[in-house]
């Protein structure tokens, strides 16, 4: 495992946070590394998701402040700055009308990348996650859902961004196709180290993908920090049922 | 000399006649009718003697109803047509009471409008049941029928006009519940024994035809309904002379005579008014020597061969559903595209046009004549209010409905709202959005017969023609290609929808 880089890449500073009535988050702080993969652990509405949604301005801090790569996640204009930010999520989300390569391309295309440009792009993130060329002209609905989870973060991937936000992108297909999936996140990190942020239920993944550990129960982080700390001395309760549960 | 003067003298009276002539030259006079038959034939025959009095006429014929006859008169898109006293003052001046002529004359004043002389005959509304029937019951007056079981349908009209229904099992005491019929359906329906009570008017040649017998009105409940020449005041003298033979033309017993030729016999209304002329040409005021021509005028109407008039009414049905079909698509899509990001914006719009859907065609037509006029324009107009609705209602529900995570992903991936309009919303509504077209242009060929009503053609045509004169084959001719329109159009689109729908 490397080592905690000291410079974070996101910041939560106070952060509140509420849908209606009920409240996510209250003076939530928090520090992700640079560079390096983040875990946020936690079960069903501990509000990893929205934690994560924040970061790329899905969902809009009520107060606080959220820096990413030293600037404040902008309430304007966000367009631009979303594209410095990979997004993948459970189930992939690839347009159902596009093909596998328009699905991957079409951020370039509208950042007006040259087709050739385009297709070496392409063809070297097919080439990473283990994808075969012949998926190119595919529609979703002709592929599985493993390829099809690995073309959701080939999209992610295609700008090469500094910052990828992960949304359960492993759980939703059969452990010997998420195995493969792992081996090709952990190819793409060899190729282009960005702060990732992983958000999974699945203890087991995060030990196996990630540097760092956020444990979230109901909106507060009961721990953080490096996995091997949090494992071998969980702060909480919740943390140690937790770990319990899913590596015992 | 002599006869330089003459020459002179008859240039000089040339001149006075031909400016004369010039000052009272008879004008294109548009002559309208109501949807039923002996309005066809009145309106034929006013059209057939100012033919042979030298005007030229244009026929408007089967125009939807007494509102949409008024307000097409008092709006100039008709110069006259035949109406009834008891119409105008029950269902139009809303007059207490039976008054005459001269007293709605008075209250026709301020919608610029004028009575002439009356026909000579009252054709009111009369209560009918089958003869067989009315004998087995004892049925003689209207008041028997109270606390019989019978099955009662009324005329739409009927059912509504402060005239009809309500105050008659108010003033009869009758307390059945009943239905409406289209009144050019009631009279097989009744002799079928599928209804068993039915409104009809006096006049009608079919009460003969189907053996039914009229009920008396002893307590005076119908007022009279004494046919004339409804006009604007403005019309000119040489109008009003042309039609002054017209008076007294005809008393109960020869309209009756008259409406069963074409009913029962199944003659043209145009060849029996041509006949009437023909026979009552010093009555009318007419020279003997125009008889020959007046059946001449009668022939347009009826030599044209019925596939050659199929073939225009087809036209003319695809030229209306078609450029309404067009209007709605442009500006739906258009206003459902402005709207979708609004949820109240985009609720608003569904719900004005599911408004629309709910106003009665009759009304619709009505309502536009001060603004459209008749014709192909507004009959254009209300097809593509009514075709708004299922092109909109489909666009808004598809362009909203998105599914979220595609939505939250295409946010993610930085798409500003055009983009994910451009990439996302759109091909993905496009299937529903074909759909709500297709369904749009169905209907609309369904709807597109009301044209019918206010002169703009089309296959209603031969529907409402055909149903005023209980003609079934005039019906089908109208009937049966609208339906084949639809199901062509409906497989024409289902095609369309296939080729531009993505990944299926």
């Amino acid at each position: 495992m490397a080592k905690v880089n000291s410079e974070p890449a996101v910041i939560f500073d106070a952060v509140d946070k509420s849908f209606g009535a009920s409240q996510v988050f209250r003076h939530l702080s928090l520090r992700l590394p640079k560079d390096q993969v983040t875990a946020i652990v936690g079960s069903s509405g501990s509000g990893k998701t929205t934690l994560l949604q924040m970061i790329n301005g899905l969902e809009a801090a009520d107060a606080g402040l959220i820096e990413v790569l030293g600037q404040a996640v902008p309430t304007q204009r966000l367009e631009s700055f979303r594209r410095g930010i990979g997004y993948a999520v459970q189930g992939a989300g690839l347009f159902p009308h596009l093909t596998a390569r328009q699905n991957v391309t079409l951020v370039a295309k509208l950042e007006g990348w040259s087709e050739a440009r385009m297709e070496d792009r392409f063809a070297s993130l097919l080439n990473t996650v283990g994808l075969p060329a012949d998926v190119a002209e595919r529609l979703p609905r002709q592929l599985s859902g493993g390829q099809q989870q690995r073309l959701g973060i080939c999209r992610a991937l295609m700008l090469q961004p500094p910052i990828l936000l992960l949304d359960e992108p492993f759980s939703a297909v059969d452990p010997i196709t998420r195995l493969g999936l792992y081996e090709s996140f952990e190819q793409t990190r060899q190729t282009h180290p960005s702060t990732t942020v992983l958000v999974t239920h699945d203890l087991r993944e995060a030990r196996r993908l990630a540097d760092f550990f956020v444990i979230l129960d109901q909106g507060k982080v009961v721990q953080s920090g490096l996995p091997q700390d949090v494992l071998e001395h969980p702060a909480t309760p919740y943390a140690e049922r937790l770990i319990e549960s899913q590596l015992s | 000399m002599k006869t330089k003067v003459l020459f002179l003298w008859l240039c000089f009276m040339g001149g006075i006649t031909g400016s004369a002539l010039a000052a009272e030259k008879p004008q294109t006079v548009v002559v309208g009718s109501k949807n039923f038959g002996e309005s066809y034939l009145l309106a034929e025959i006013a059209a057939q003697v100012l033919e042979a009095k030298g005007f030229p006429v244009i026929r408007q014929f089967g125009l939807g109803g007494t509102l949409i006859c008024y307000e097409a008169l008092r709006n100039g898109e008709i110069d006259l047509y035949p109406e009834y006293t008891g119409t105008l003052s029950q269902a139009v001046l809303n007059m207490p009471g039976n008054p005459g002529r001269a007293q709605i004359n008075e209250a026709l004043v301020p919608d610029g409008l004028e009575l002439l002389e009356e026909y000579g005959f009252n054709n009111t509304y009369a209560i009918v049941v089958r003869e067989t029937q009315g004998e087995e019951l004892g049925l003689r007056r209207v008041g028997d029928l109270a606390g019989k079981d019978l099955t009662l349908a009324f005329s739409h009209e009927f059912l509504q006009r402060d005239d009809g229904w309500p105050g008659l099992a108010l003033r009869y005491g009758l307390n059945q519940s009943v239905t409406g019929i289209e009144h050019g359906l009631a009279y097989q329906a009744i002799a079928d024994s599928a209804i068993d009570v039915t409104d009809a008017y006096s006049t009608d040649g079919e009460l003969q035809r189907y053996q039914l017998r009229v009920l008396d009105d002893d307590l005076g409940y119908f007022p009279e309904y004494r046919a004339a020449t409804l006009v604007r005041r403005s019309a000119r003298p040489i109008l009003r002379d042309a039609l002054a033979g017209m008076q007294n033309m005809l008393d109960e017993n020869r309209i009756r005579a008259l409406n069963a030729k074409v009913v029962v016999a199944g003659v043209d209304f145009a060849q029996v008014a041509a006949e009437f002329i023909r026979v009552n040409a010093v009555t009318l005021g007419l020279p003997e020597q125009t008889q020959s021509t007046i059946a001449d005028s009668a022939k347009p109407w009826l030599q044209q061969t019925w596939v050659v008039e199929l073939w225009g009414h087809f036209v003319r049905h695809l030229q209306l559903t078609g450029a309404a079909l067009i209007g709605a698509i442009v500006i739906g899509l258009g206003l459902s595209l402005a709207t979708y990001r609004s949820h109240r914006l985009a609720e608003g719009l569904v719900y004005v046009c599911g408004l629309m859907q709910t106003i009665p065609s009759l009304a619709l037509l009505a309502l536009m004549i001060p603004v459209f006029g008749i014709g192909f324009v507004p009959a254009i107009i209300a097809l593509f209010l009514y075709s708004l609705l299922p092109i909109v209602r489909n666009a808004i529900t598809a362009l909203v409905n998105t599914d979220p995570t595609l939505v939250r992903v295409s946010l993610a991936l930085g798409l500003s709202p055009w983009e994910q309009l451009r990439y996302l919303r759109l091909p993905l509504a496009t299937p529903a959005i074909f759909a709500g077209i297709r369904t749009a242009a169905v209907i609309s060929i369904g709807t597109a017969t009301l044209a019918a009503f206010i002169g703009a053609g089309g296959l209603g045509e031969p529907i409402v023609v055909g149903l005023s004169l209980n003609d079934t084959d005039m019906i089908l001719r109208g009937a049966v290609p609208a339906a084949i329109l639809a199901v062509i159009v409906e497989l024409f689109f289902g095609a369309l929808e296939r080729r531009v729908s993505p990944a299926k």
